[in-house]
């Protein structure tokens, strides 16, 4: 399956890209993902325990089992207003 | 429009205009404005980006739950973008019967948007620039 990673602010900047295509074994949870982003984009480093995951708009923790066609998103600190 | 993220200049009137009537008394605004010092730093400017789509069902979502604590109706307008000091970055309008439902339901707005909402700002200094929060 196929799943969409969205990258925001200093994490779109240390990766260089907005987004990336993954393809994951089906049954993969987010935190596989993560583990192949990472892998994909080193420069991205270790991630902070102050970056939140969203699974199609909504926040989840790592443990989420993904689907195909699903849209993640790395939220690290936000600070709009 | 109630609920928007837009790369031009926001008109704090319109948000008004988008939840005035006639039940509401009590109309709070609040504008969050650039400010020219942060951390001791000069502003130039800020860059604001955004994870739209789910900010927008976030600004969705503080409104029925002001709606629900306090029979408010919103309005929030957040820029994006490139915004000099002075510029308006965010507005939020809250209209309710009486004016302490509306005072209350507009800071909590504001609030629950810098916890929740996937917007971040990056400060633009004369020798630098920082994004707020990421520590980079």
């Amino acid at each position: 399956m196929k799943v969409r990673v969205l990258l925001f602010a200093s994490l779109r900047e240390r990766a260089g890209c907005e987004s990336d295509e993954l393809t994951m074994r089906p049954g993969a949870t987010l935190s596989d993902a993560l583990g192949v982003l990472l892998s994909r984009h080193p420069k991205l480093g270790l991630l902070n325990s102050s970056v939140r995951f969203a699974v199609n708009r909504e926040f989840v923790d790592a443990l989420k089992p993904l689907a195909d066609g699903d849209e993640i998103a790395l939220i690290p600190p936000v600070s709009g207003g | 429009m109630r609920f928007l993220i837009t790369p031009d200049a926001l008109d704090p009137d319109a948000a008004v205009q988008a939840v005035a009537h006639e039940n509401a008394g009590a109309v709070v605004t609040f504008e969050g404005r650039v400010r020219r010092q942060s951390r001791s730093r000069e502003v130039v400017r800020l860059e604001y980006e955004a994870y739209a789509p789910m900010a927008v069902e976030l600004f969705e979502r503080i409104d029925a739950e002001t709606q629900r604590r306090w029979k408010t109706s919103l309005a929030i307008h957040h820029r994006m973008g490139s915004c000099a000091v002075g510029v308006v970055s965010v507005v939020i309008v809250a209209a309710a019967a009486h004016r302490a439902e509306a005072f209350d339901a507009c800071r909590f707005a504001i609030e629950q948007l810098k916890a929740d909402a996937p917007i971040w700002k990056k400060e633009i200094y004369t020798d630098g620039e920082f994004w707020v929060g990421q520590g980079s």
